[in-house]
């Protein structure tokens, strides 16, 4: 199956006639990829996409094979298993590779080449064509204008990684590749990055953000993949996973009818005069205010109604400890033949 | 396009991390030392009386030898312990992730190391060798037979053993590998000195020893097809077949067979690094 999806995505960026208006492959399709190291296995049968321009968050606790796949996905590590195309091309191809940009989680610059010169090597080697002003941009984006006649080696670990955002940024990418971006940042250099991502959705650059902030993932990202344990825990859009929300209703005088009322809008739990209402995740909106207009005509007074969103974090912790059941989505590449 | 970038960085980092710099200082120190000592030579007052000048040149072409062994252990150690950390160095500090996820391939970036490599020894070798050739002309009058051979040879060995260093740096440690490389390289050529005593002595058995290590790692044999290039015609036959063994002198010119086993030599070690290179996870 895999196999023949791939063969699919192939065909259709093979550039025949007919398929010119098809629309482009994902920019990120594998499909069952495993890794073993010895005898742990790291990775095991991770599937995902990242569609053109989507911001796609990978979380999950440390070790759950994050960077493992993200490296599997570059061509740096080789699965055992699965398929990779990168932009559609297959990963054991180098051309896959020349208009993604990349951010290691270990990021190291040579330390005898100055910033600017670093950018000049990375344009070269992506074979892309550059002027010398968009490169200095480059540079200015990530706060290093200043320091870009600097060797390298003389750079804070802060200011290394912002390099590194500038050696992914340079030659153009389609894709970005964000392993940790600010794990070694201040907050000033997060709200860059958070900055930065945005700004590459709305022009249509596909990002893979690794990130242990959840709160950064949450604000820039369209669909998350959590990892565990090197499996896909759970994935979908932030709509999809969060959708679970609830709504908190403190009511007095509620008899049989009315708790019958609330169990109708979804599952009820209740707390003294607090009953929490589970909503589901494609409540239209008339849900609640059309539940609060039956409770006050069955006699029920209403004091308090409060939505609750459930966070990402909870979702996360909620997945990961399995106190929730997991909804994978189902992986295909996004091009249809 | 990709190896030429990749080996003028590395050239880059020769000249940045000033290894560069410190060769040419210890050159000169060293030529400086030599052009002293030679131009002594000439009227020394032996034992055996006043050095003639013919007698002068029969030492010079000697020492020249010595010396020249002293600029190829330079550059070996040199270009070792410059391979030893580029592939598994750069795996380990992570500066191999960004550049290998670029759109390029691994055999490129191997390529354009060992290119690099390959420029900064020979290109040491050949100027070293060089100046050291004209000192000893200035100061004794010697000119070896054929200095353009021996210089090649010298080079072809540096080349050996730079590969050596690349494919041991692409399987253990940075740190690992340049020792190793370096023990090999000596072990060869106190395989090869043991092997000329043995040779002398007409035992067989001990000769083998330098014969096999000859051929296991081609340093040794093409240092002394550098040495027999170098050194004066007469010398050997003046030193008598007693001395046959003496470790800075060569007896035969290298063969074509020996010269095309160290071709082979190469391209199956560069070979072997490239797919260890290619299946390494990084």
């Amino acid at each position: 199956m895999a196999s023949a999806d791939a063969a699919t995505v192939r065909g259709v960026t093979s550039g025949a006639v007919g398929l010119a208006d098809l629309p482009p492959s994902p920019a990120v399709w594998c499909s069952g990829l495993r890794k073993r190291y010895g005898r742990r296995t790291a990775v095991d049968d991770v599937s995902f996409t990242v569609g053109r321009g989507e911001v796609v968050g990978l979380l999950g606790p440390n070790g759950a094979g994050k960077t493992s796949v993200i490296k599997m996905l570059l061509g740096l590590v080789r699965p055992d298993a699965g398929e990779v195309l990168l932009l559609g091309r297959p990963s054991s191809d180098p051309r896959s590779r020349s208009a993604v940009g990349y951010l290691p989680e270990l990021f190291r610059y040579q330390p005898w080449l100055t910033a600017s010169e670093v950018l000049d090597l990375h344009v070269k080697l992506a074979g892309a064509d550059v002027p010398r002003v968009e490169r200095r941009q480059c540079l200015a984006l990530v706060g290093l204008a200043e320091r870009s006649g600097d060797r390298v080696g003389g750079f804070s670990k802060g200011m290394q990684q912002r390099l590194g955002l500038a050696v992914a940024l340079v030659a153009r990418p389609e894709l970005v590749v964000l392993d940790e971006p600010t794990s070694a940042l201040d907050p000033l250099g997060r709200v860059d990055v958070r900055d930065i991502v945005l700004s590459l959705k709305s022009r249509g650059v596909a990002v893979l953000l690794n990130s242990h902030l959840i709160g950064e993932v949450e604000r820039v990202c369209d669909r998350v993949v959590i990892l565990d344990q090197g499996r896909v825990a759970a994935s979908g859009t932030l709509a999809e996973l969060l959708g679970q929300r609830e709504v908190r209703l403190r009511l007095a005088g509620a008899d049989q009818r009315a708790e019958a009322r609330l169990r109708t809008a979804g599952a009820m739990s209740r707390s003294g005069d607090w009953f929490t209402v589970q909503l589901a995740s494609d409540d239209d909106g008339v849900t609640v205010p059309d539940l609060v207009r039956d409770l006050v005509g069955f006699g029920v007074r209403v004091h308090a109604v409060e939505p609750v969103r459930i966070s990402l974090e909870e979702r996360l912790l909620a997945v990961l400890r399995h106190e929730e059941p997991s909804h994978e989505e189902p992986d295909k590449p996004g091009v249809e033949p | 396009m990709i190896a030429l970038t990749v080996a003028a960085l590395t050239l880059r980092e020769a000249f940045r991390r000033r290894v560069v710099w410190a060769l040419l200082v210890l050159t000169l120190v060293l030529l400086v030392l030599s052009g002293w000592g030679f131009s002594k030579l000439i009227g020394l007052d032996t034992d055996l009386g006043t050095m003639t000048s013919g007698e002068a040149r029969l030492i010079a072409s000697v020492l020249l030898n010595l010396i020249m062994f002293g600029f190829s252990l330079i550059a070996a150690i040199g270009t070792a312990f410059l391979a030893g950390p580029t592939l598994s160095g750069e795996v380990e500090s992570g500066q191999a992730l960004a550049i290998l996820a670029r759109p390029v391939r691994r055999s490129s970036v191997l390529l354009g190391k060992w290119l690099g490599l390959l420029t900064f020894g020979c290109g040491y070798v050949a100027l070293a060798g060089l100046a050291q050739l004209l000192v000893v002309r200035w100061a004794v009058g010697y000119w070896p037979p054929e200095p353009a051979t021996g210089l090649l040879l010298l080079a072809a060995e540096t080349v050996v053993l730079l590969t050596l260093a690349l494919l041991l740096s692409s399987v253990v440690s940075p740190m690992a590998s340049g020792i190793i490389a370096v023990g090999l390289f000596g072990a060869t050529w106190v395989a090869g000195v043991v092997g000329g005593i043995g040779g002398a002595l007409g035992n067989e058995g001990v000769e083998r020893v330098g014969s096999v290590s000859r051929v296991v790692l081609p340093t040794d044999g093409l240092w002394r097809g550098a040495m027999n290039a170098f050194q004066d015609p007469f010398a050997l036959a003046q030193m008598g077949q007693g001395e046959a063994g003496f470790p800075f002198l060569s007896d035969a010119p290298l063969t074509a067979a020996y010269l095309a086993w160290a071709a082979i030599w190469i391209a199956v070690v560069w070979g072997l690094t490239a797919l260890s290179f290619q299946r390494r996870d990084v």
